[in-house]
């Protein structure tokens, strides 16, 4: 039988770290995200599945502990919100670097700088973009329900482990903060050392006698051992476009005029998008899952369709610049945004809708 | 050691008493001459031996001139951001309480950039061993002040010698962790003279041995002379170190058991 239960999206992740089987939640408070860690110490996960949940004295030694338990080949994640996650750029470069499998989760809000405790999207191109020093992704996802909060979790982890590479959920202040219905999945098994020793060859264990020591590092002072190192992750960065790509297309095929939109705003373009199709504009809503690797390729055969697109974003314009190098001028791509912790109405959305694009 | 020195007549099989540690690689060592990081690299090496932990043990490297510690022990390591090293090993010892989790730092890792990390993992008590090694200078780099370079002495970003009413003072955070609940053992050691690497050795060993009581930090500095960054040779750098570090850093134990020694 389905367990459902109402939930924050903030909530959602916590038991669905729990449920996943994770082995390790290290992260400090912030606003809007506190919950995951206020709801995985009221759980006791310890006494639930052994799971290790500890309150840092800093994001900067939350993402840290991250780095030392992932190594071990754990499954690790932290959680934090804007201004948190820029503290924790370093660790991610260094994770990213070193190859490390793990799960952060950015509960966005306003900014720069302290900003405001209110939503936003403001961070799509720290996520996207690498985010720390040097050349380097992280896997995005980005989901736009308090149910794909909870099923990114396993998710994420998974992909984690398949690349050896960091995986964000981009969230943001709506979605973790609001309450819905959630379908709680089964509770994953953690994996046995001996499991983690057999699956991951690579993580510090403890040296077995005759075998190689591990060593977990992103320093290579060789130019050229650097450089096949970088190759060697743009590698994979490849795989993961070729692989990895997720997106929700709606009323995309008969669409003259495309919406682009990423989690909460997708769900006021869906808003939008009915509010237009009842007035006789055929709307069509393009969600990005995987914010990287970006869904370009759709996009570029949307483009070929439809007469006009517009992205919204809770931003000043961050993922246009994606769609457009995605679209190739082949269409005119314009973007509305509020920010600073404004979120824009499904009427607004059509407005600039019709104004930037089906009457621009 | 096949190698043929000035008296080859006792330079034989029987004769060899002193070989290298398994617990080292082969690498050869990147350290200046004279630099107390091979000292104290061989007697953690030797610990980890003596207490049969080689499959056990996982070591955090700093940045810092032990940033490629890693490629000298043969054990399982990871190398830490600066300053972040405690923090890694309590990500570490988490989840695996049972294994042997060390950092090695040194004195602008553990005690300028990662204060907050050591004095934090210093006061949850985290069931790990810190090793730091203090030369009051930053070597890596080429002879920067460092955290606890003394006042007066000179450094590339302090020529005319440390002013501490602009620079601050000398940073004594061994006996500033010794005040915290979280640690067992801390301790003041140096590795310059054959009786003092004997001493070192002991109490890197019990650093070592406390893990499998459970009972916090156990922590060694290892006073430690920077030939090149201090511009001296070997044996005045240790004259140096013995008439200007050691009075400003005394040795011997600052906490043993969870109690504070009285002096």
């Amino acid at each position: 039988m389905k367990e459902l239960r109402l939930m924050k999206g903030n909530e959602a992740i916590a038991e669905a770290a729990i449920r996943a089987g994770a082995d390790a939640y290290f992260g400090y408070p912030i606003t809007p995200q506190s919950e995951v860690i206020e709801y995985l110490m009221a759980e006791k996960p310890h006494e639930r599945t052994g799971m290790v949940v500890l309150q840092a004295e800093s994001e900067v030694a939350a993402i840290n502990m991250v780095y030392g338990a992932a190594a071990c080949g754990k499954r690790v994640m932290t959680s934090s919100s804007s201004p948190g996650i820029s503290l924790k750029q370093e660790g991610l470069s260094y994770i990213a670097g070193a190859e490390l499998p793990c799960l952060i989760l950015n509960v966005v809000r306003g900014g720069p700088g302290l900003g405001t405790i209110q939503p936003s999207q403001s961070d799509y191109f720290q996520a996207t973009k690498g985010g720390g020093h040097g050349d380097y992704r992280l896997l995005v996802l980005a989901p736009a329900s308090v149910q794909e909060m909870y099923d990114f979790v396993k998710l994420a982890f998974d992909l984690a482990f398949k690349y050896r590479n960091p995986v964000m959920i981009l969230s943001d202040g709506v979605i973790g903060q609001m309450m819905e219905k959630v379908e709680i999945g089964e509770q994953y098994a953690r994996l046995t050392n001996e499991q983690i020793d057999e699956l991951y060859p690579w993580a510090t264990t403890g040296k077995k006698t005759g075998q190689d020591r591990r060593i977990i590092t992103s320093l290579e002072l060789d130019p050229g051992r650097q450089e096949k190192h970088n190759l060697k992750l743009q590698a994979k960065y490849k795989k993961m476009q070729e692989e990895e790509v997720r997106y929700e297309s709606l009323n995309c095929e008969d669409a003259e005029y495309l919406l682009v939109a990423f989690g909460s705003s997708a769900r006021i373009c869906q808003k939008a998008m009915d509010l237009g199709r009842a007035q006789g504009l055929k709307i069509g809503l393009l969600r990005p899952i995987t914010l990287y690797p970006f869904p370009s390729e759709v996009l570029n055969d949307l483009a070929s369709k439809v007469k006009g697109i517009l992205t919204v974003e809770m931003n000043a314009g961050q993922m246009v610049e994606d769609v457009r190098l995605a679209v190739c001028g082949k269409v005119k791509v314009e973007h509305y945004g509020r920010f600073g912790g404004m979120i824009p109405s499904p009427t607004e959305v059509l407005q600039a809708l019709e104004q930037k694009i089906i009457g621009g | 050691m096949e190698q043929n020195f000035d008296l080859p007549e006792i330079h034989t099989p029987e004769n060899l008493v002193y070989t290298k540690t398994k617990v080292l690689t082969d690498n050869v060592m990147h350290y200046c001459p004279g630099c107390g990081h091979g000292t104290t690299h061989r007697l953690v090496a030797e610990v980890i031996d003596e207490m049969g932990i080689q499959g056990q043990v996982i070591g955090v490297a700093p940045v810092g001139c032990s940033v490629l510690a890693y490629n000298y022990f043969d054990i399982d390591m990871q190398e830490a951001a600066h300053g972040r090293a405690p923090a890694v090993a309590t990500g570490i010892k988490r989840v695996f309480p049972d294994k042997f989790v060390f950092t090695y730092q040194g004195d602008g890792d553990l005690a300028a950039i990662g204060t907050g990390e050591t004095i934090h993992a210093c006061n949850r008590g985290e069931n790990i061993t810190i090793l730091f090694i203090n030369n009051g200078i930053y070597g890596m780099t080429g002879g920067q002040m460092a955290p606890t370079t003394l006042p007066g002495m000179p450094t590339s970003t302090s020529p005319y010698g440390r002013d501490v009413k602009m620079m601050g003072n000398p940073l004594k955070i061994t006996e500033l962790v010794a005040m915290l609940p979280g640690t067992y053992f801390v301790t003041r050691q140096a590795v310059h003279t054959p009786a003092l690497v004997r001493k070192a050795k002991k109490a890197i060993r019990m650093a070592f041995e406390n893990q499998k009581l459970n009972r916090g930090v156990s922590f060694v500095e290892i006073v430690s002379n920077c030939n090149s960054g201090w511009k001296l040779p070997p044996v005045q750098a240790i004259k140096w170190l013995e008439e200007n570090m050691l009075p400003f850093y005394p040795l011997g134990d600052i906490k043993v058991n969870g109690e504070m020694v009285s002096k």
